[in-house]
């Protein structure tokens, strides 16, 4: 039994140098029923050292931008615009072969549901080791042994004696370890984490949360953590971005976006959550449902359900939220929020 | 697909046509209706193909007491696999248990049978977590709600049918016209509001909410929050509200019980629970719930639990939780400590108990 007293962490400055830098990312699936636009125009960057946490609903295209730079959206059905950059290449128009190398060593990531993307007929060891048999053509005996080294280096207890056991053999915090030594096998220089804990009880979260945070530090990697609990965001990540409908609708410190949301959603989302610390009043949800992505509505996608909205003679000129989309604007320092109104919602 | 509904608040006026029995005539609030007696359901692990031989017992709940009052929620969280659904299909009588009792209004539910358990089973209701699989895809929403009523047809007469279940759907903000579509043109808080109305429809005592909102997204959530509180302070009824979120726990209930591998650790009101737990998983819980402002970050003990759940098929000797402990000593692995009061102002199943604030209040 360990008990920590983590102090207030400071969280660490991210000078580090640009790894990834996503323009203007578009992601369409063409399906017999009409145009499904999961991504409209996603734009970030990712320093060394720095965690961005990607926060937004189902459906809201967080997961699949991060799928899009991963390179494993399936296209056709899936059309893919803008461009990612990896170190400075571009990663959409690469050769597929130049794609693999950077799958892995570059960048690699971690899912949600661990039982169902690790392979339940090859042992734990064997599809760890399989990072090295393909990319560094190690030997079976070596692939095992830094199998086994990574096992421990995740604290899988045991990690000799489990290296042959199979992926139903373990709990489901153990099988996310097991994930996560194969995303970290070969050092990439940014892991993707898309919702690394929602399927987890919140004391092994706690667990897995710290011990991606122990391999940041000691790899200095960049991490990307797609999540949508506010929670996790506040206490994980230095930075973070909203989406709604496919869009960032709010970027920001975490530090600055959770003590004074600029844009309605992310208010509203904050909001409707309620704490652990207090009982509080009456929740006060966000109107109606999140929208369908083959019909996002015009203007502002929050529109319909947004309580601050101005329409027709309320807005000022060319700010009319049914009709005129709000871009991603610099609304205070360090702050960019896709609203109008945005000043108002931060009250400035 | 159909339009977003908003939960309006103008739905509420049509409530006392749907209420059910009349909040008068079902008696006191604060009265106890449920009382559960060392319940236990073990299930037996069985070996061999032709011959069947039991190997073992997974002991699923193990010895569990709780109370249930007129128009009060009790909350009870637990990790995955800690036996907090079973309770809940013993409740509803889905299964059987294995020991213990359940007293309902002072009877026993084992011992129901024929008319008895049919009132029973009208009167304490269920909403199950999964609001894509526990709605028959190939079913109308208005036979999903009506169709409790070719059982229970007393409560509403055959012509008065599509009405009532009309006035229901608009009582959990769905629009009355839905009745001839089918689930899957609904989306999942939608989905749930149908559980919910489904629920109502029979006019129960209790509705016992397994994991109610954990499939919903963050911002739906809320909605059937909001719903529930609602129809408890039209309707008087009383919630068994399961799930593993401590944050909607703590929100909605009035008494939370944790539990552990099949038993409960502690219970209290929410206030004692969440500001002074005394049993050390309860602690260790609290402290890995993330918090959600800035400046409360980094001002709380980390409990970091070692290693995983004991399997419920083979659990430790003396106390359940001894085995992942800071506390543990010779006497947790001999005598399994009960859940009484030792000084803190509420039960808690631990030799030594020690009321420790581990969740940080937030003075703003």
């Amino acid at each position: 039994m360990t008990q920590s007293q983590i102090d207030p962490t400071p969280k660490p400055a991210t000078t580090g140098a640009t790894l990834l830098e996503v323009d203007d990312l578009h992601v369409e699936f063409r399906q017999r029923s009409g145009v499904v636009n999961a991504v409209n125009g996603v734009s970030y960057t990712l320093a060394e050292g720095e965690t961005l946490a990607i926060l937004g609903e189902s459906g809201s295209g967080k997961s699949v931008s991060a799928q899009a730079i991963m390179g494993i959206l399936d296209v056709p059905p899936a059309v893919v615009r803008g461009s990612i950059r990896f170190e400075g290449r571009d990663m959409l128009t690469m050769s597929e072969e130049d794609q693999r190398q950077i799958r892995g060593p570059g960048i690699s990531m971690i899912f949600q549901d661990a039982l169902s993307s690790l392979n339940p007929v090859y042992s734990v060891g064997w599809q760890i080791g399989e990072m090295f048999r393909v990319h560094q053509g190690a030997s079976r005996k070596e692939a095992k042994a830094k199998a086994i080294e990574l096992m421990d280096r995740v604290r899988i207890p045991a990690a000799a004696k489990r290296v042959n056991d199979y992926p139903h053999q373990f709990s489901g915090g153990m099988r996310q370890r097991v994930m996560i030594a194969m995303a970290i096998a070969l050092d990439p220089r940014i892991l993707i984490a898309d919702e690394p804990t929602t399927a987890l009880d919140v004391t092994v979260q706690a667990q897995v949360m710290d011990l991606l945070k122990d391999l940041q530090r000691e790899t200095g990697m960049g991490l990307i953590l797609i999540t949508h609990d506010l929670g996790v965001v506040n206490e994980v990540a230095d930075s973070v971005a909203v989406m709604y409908a496919g869009r960032i609708v709010e970027r920001g410190t975490v530090d600055d976006v959770f003590t004074d949301a600029g844009h309605p959603y992310t208010e509203g989302l904050m909001n409707s959550v309620p704490q652990v610390e207090a009982k509080g009043g009456r929740l006060q949800p966000i109107v109606g449902q999140p929208p369908n992505l083959a019909a996002i509505p015009s203007g502002c996608p929050f529109h319909p359900r947004c309580a601050r909205r101005r329409l027709g003679a309320e807005a000022a000129p060319g700010r009319d939220c049914a009709t005129d989309l709000p871009p991603l604007r610099l609304v205070a320092p360090g702050r960019e929020a896709a609203c109008h109104y945005s000043e108002e919602v931060l009250g400035v | 697909m159909s339009e977003p509904s908003a939960p309006t608040g103008a739905t509420a006026a049509s409530a006392p046509v749907t209420s059910p029995a009349g909040a008068s005539a079902r008696g006191p609030l604060g009265e106890t209706l449920l009382e559960i007696r060392g319940l236990q359901k073990h299930f037996p692990l069985t070996q061999g193909i032709l011959f069947k031989r039991t190997v073992g017992h997974v002991r699923a709940v193990d010895g569990v007491n709780m109370t249930l009052r007129r128009g009060e929620t009790v909350g009870l969280v637990g990790e995955s696999g800690c036996g907090k659904s079973t309770v809940s299909k013993l409740l509803v009588a889905l299964e059987k248990p294995t020991g213990g009792s359940i007293l309902y209004k002072g009877k026993d539910v084992a011992k129901m049978s024929g008319r008895a358990l049919k009132q029973y089973r009208r009167e304490v209701q269920i909403i199950f977590q999964d609001p894509y699989s526990s709605l028959n895809p190939r079913m109308t929403v208005g036979d999903i709600v009506a169709e409790g009523w070719s059982v229970h047809a007393d409560i509403a007469p055959r012509k008065d049918r599509l009405k009532r279940t009309q006035e229901l759907l608009d009582r959990v903000g769905l629009n009355p016209d839905y009745v001839n579509r089918y689930p899957h043109q609904f989306s999942g808080g939608q989905r749930q509001r149908i559980g919910i109305a489904r629920a109502l429809a029979l006019q129960p005592e209790i509705i016992v909410c397994d994991e109610p909102v954990s499939a919903l997204d963050v911002s739906v959530q809320a909605q059937v929050v909001n719903l529930l509180e609602d129809l408890q302070d039209d309707f008087g009824l009383s919630y068994l509200f399961i799930a593993h979120d401590l944050s909607v726990v703590r929100h909605i209930s009035d008494r939370v019980a944790v539990m552990y591998l099949g038993s409960i650790v502690e219970e209290g009101t929410d206030e004692q629970v969440y500001t002074t737990p005394s049993h050390p998983y309860t602690q260790a819980l609290l402290s890995s719930v993330p918090l959600h402002e800035p400046h409360l970050r980094g001002q709380k003990d980390r409990i970091l639990l070692q290693g995983d759940v004991p399997s419920p098929a083979d659990p430790p000797s003396g106390c359940r939780f001894r085995t992942r402990c800071w506390k543990a000593q010779d006497i947790c692995a001999t005598e399994a400590p009960e859940l009484v009061d030792r000084g803190q102002g509420h039960p808690s199943a631990c030799h030594f108990a020690e009321a420790r604030a581990v969740v940080p209040v937030d003075v703003e």
